[in-house]
């Protein structure tokens, strides 16, 4: 059976046009300031990261560590909003060129309205999407269709101890990439990912059909090229947010940080 | 109309298992395993003995006379209160407990609001020698402090939530927390009929022991099996689907379940979920929610612990969509007076959760003929700080 559905987005093609590893980098929109989601965008996108996630703030992020929960809780007293997150980024195709993907958990998607939702992000030029705790039955069946329609790509989350059965089943709704979780933790654990070698080796050889993106407790230039050789790239959170928190020159520290990463 | 969990764990609109992939297996793995292992032959006469020599199952159904007298009309008590550790919580966490030893898993995670969850999951941890971990907020560590110093005693370890409103809710994210990065060998045993299926399910099949109870002891005393109320309290909502399960297509039979008003619904300070909630998604399931606008869980608030908490389990969303059962909200006050007349007039001095449904008898308007069961679903001990600190405010008219 092979239903692969095609999309092309900036994402698709960024796999495609890219040998080198690809650098994601996971930030939370209005954090540290309120208006520094846009600024931090461009930050990146001058600093050469090849893509990035732009976390919508929810006040029970489960699958997050104390850092990205921290950063979220700011966020939201800052007066973050995915409607206010639309406004803030409603212009960057003028300037911003890179893949941009959202992430956030469901309950604020589903009160904003998923089909909404999923309309107003490509109006405003947003490739992908990453819900962690949508679940795949439930996207299937109720969602696809409406990613689809606005090529939007919706990115699965696998692990260690996703089945064979039930990565093939992921492969075959996967558009755009996979998202590897590195370890058996939630984001920021301090679980070294070179352990997971036998693991990551496993994903590399079973012929997917997606590109694949290691991310969770992936935070220096050591962990990125290790997970780089089994991917074709590499996701950071955390770290990127640990750097920024308490940053008097965003932009600086920005360029700083993503040096050390390569 | 069907009022259990069909098989995609679903009642109605309300339940699913929204997780990340992170819990997929765990999650997966009960779904497979839970309904074998209790309809195991020595699951059941093992959790059945502990209920009965170390629970002290049957528990009551006392005819409370003067409380009879007082509301006009014939009002039972179903007496959970004296469950050991003092409330029904037990009766999931034992047959959790059982149901972990035989999935191999030693290491037991638990959430608390009250502490009584977490009192019971400690207590039958060291029945079986498991290693046992309570999350717990904050500030109920603070309000419940003699139920954290039971856990220590029994040799759990108690870790405080400290994001968020520090109270349940964050408690439980805590507990989904150590979940994703423990796999393996951690059960993780949820106090509440909330969480992702088959845990509603799971726990509504261990607490149903009650209404099973009440039905042979109502036969017993009234000739009839069936009250014409059965009332409880609803914080995630266990006592009460205990209490109504066996009553769920008994349409005569009428069912109430009693959130927490806080300081008044419209007061910015309430738990009354399905007055102030809309669907939504928390702790791994579809449900109603206190929540912004912008889907933004809010914090609840209640006098009693264990029903501050912003949310129900599905089956009540699913009740109260379908109008089979009837939700009312009491205040911080209506309950701390129920807590004094009961105590007054029968030498019970009930929990404060539990007060929450006794309060709802003023709001019935009950007939002289009419049977009613209220589940009493703890014992007020843990709360005489409480009773203590706040008489006066709520007392004095
Ligand atoms: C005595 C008592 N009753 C009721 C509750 C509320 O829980 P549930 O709604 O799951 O019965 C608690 C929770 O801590 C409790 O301790």
């Amino acid at each position: 059976m092979d239903t692969k559905i095609q999309l092309k987005n900036r994402l698709t093609t960024a796999f495609s046009e890219n040998q080198k590893p690809l650098l994601n980098i996971y930030f939370t929109a209005g954090y540290p300031a309120l208006d520094d989601t846009l600024p931090v965008l461009r930050a990146l996108q001058k600093s050469g990261v090849d893509m990035v996630e732009i976390g919508m703030p929810f006040s029970d992020p489960l699958a997050d560590g104390p850092v990205i929960q921290r950063s979220s809780e700011i966020a939201l007293e800052n007066g973050m909003t995915i409607k206010g997150l639309f406004q803030q980024i409603k212009d960057m195709r003028k300037e911003i060129h890179i893949p941009v993907l959202l992430m956030g958990y469901i309950n604020p998607v589903l009160r904003y309205g998923v089909e909404k939702f999923c309309e107003d992000a490509a109006a405003v030029g947003v490739d992908g999407v990453i819900i962690p705790d949508l679940p795949v039955r439930e996207y299937i069946e109720d969602y696809e269709e409406i990613f689809q329609r606005n090529n939007l790509s919706n990115i699965f989350l696998v692990t260690p101890h996703t089945s064979p059965e039930r990565l093939k089943l992921i492969d075959e709704h996967a558009t755009g990439f996979i998202y590897a979780v590195s370890t058996d933790s939630t984001t920021g654990n301090t679980k070294d990912i070179r352990q997971q070698e036998a693991y990551f080796s496993k994903l590399k050889t079973s012929g997917l059909k997606n590109p694949l993106m290691i991310g969770f407790n992936v935070r220096d230039k050591e962990s990125f090229c290790f997970a780089a050789d089994y991917a074709n790239g590499a996701i950071i959170g955390s770290a990127f947010v640990k750097a920024i928190t308490g940053s008097k020159n965003l932009e600086k520290d920005i360029d700083v940080f993503i040096r050390s990463i390569r | 109309m069907n009022f259990t969990v069909d098989k995609n764990g679903f009642y109605g609109s309300f339940g699913g298992a929204y997780i990340p992939e992170m819990l997929f297996p765990n999650v997966e793995e009960l779904k497979e395993k839970y309904l074998n292992i209790m309809h195991e032959e020595s699951f059941i006469e093992e959790y059945n003995n502990l209920l009965k020599d170390y629970v002290g199952r049957p528990t009551p159904l006392y005819f409370a006379k003067r409380l009879s007298e007082h509301f006009k009309a014939n009002i039972y008590l179903k007496r959970e209160d004296l469950c050991h550790t003092g409330a029904h919580k037990i009766n999931n966490t034992l047959g959790q407990i059982l149901l972990a030893k035989r999935l191999g898993k030693r290491r037991i995670i638990a959430e608390t609001g009250a502490g009584q969850h977490g009192v019971a999951t400690a207590t039958v941890c060291a029945l079986l020698g498991f290693d046992c971990i309570v999350y717990m907020g904050e500030i109920d560590m603070e309000r419940q402090k003699p139920n954290v110093e039971r856990m220590k005693m029994l040799g759990a370890q108690v870790v405080p939530a400290t994001s968020g409103s520090k109270t349940l809710k964050d408690a439980t994210n805590e507990a989904i927390r150590d979940w994703i990065n423990n796999p393996a060998d951690t059960h993780y045993i949820i106090g509440s009929v909330v969480g992702p299926h088959p845990y509603p399910d799971m726990v509504a099949r261990f607490q149903s022991i009650i209404s099973k109870e009440i039905r042979e002891q109502l036969k017993e005393k009234t000739g009839s099996e069936n009250p014409d109320y059965v009332i409880a309290c609803v914080g995630g909502g266990s006592n009460a689907a205990g209490a109504f399960y066996h009553y769920l297509n008994e349409s005569n039979v009428k069912l109430v379940a009693v959130e927490a008003a806080g300081m008044g619904i419209d007061s910015g300070y309430s738990a009354a979920t399905t007055f102030l909630g809309k669907p939504g998604v928390l702790h791994g399931s579809k449900t109603l929610l206190m929540q912004t606008e912008d889907g933004q869980i809010v914090e609840a608030h209640s006098i009693s612990a264990g029903l501050d908490y912003p949310g129900i389990g599905p089956i009540h969303s699913h009740l109260f969509e379908t109008g089979r059962a009837e939700f009312l909200a009491i205040t911080d006050k209506e309950a701390f007076k129920s807590a004094v007349l009961l105590s007054k007039l029968e030498g019970i001095i009930p929990a404060l959760e539990s007060s929450h449904a006794i309060a709802s008898l003023a709001k019935l308007n009950l007939k002289p003929s009419d049977t009613v069961v209220v589940n009493l679903s703890g014992r007020g001990d843990k709360d005489l700080m409480t009773y203590i600190t706040r008489k006066e405010e709520f007392l004095k008219d």
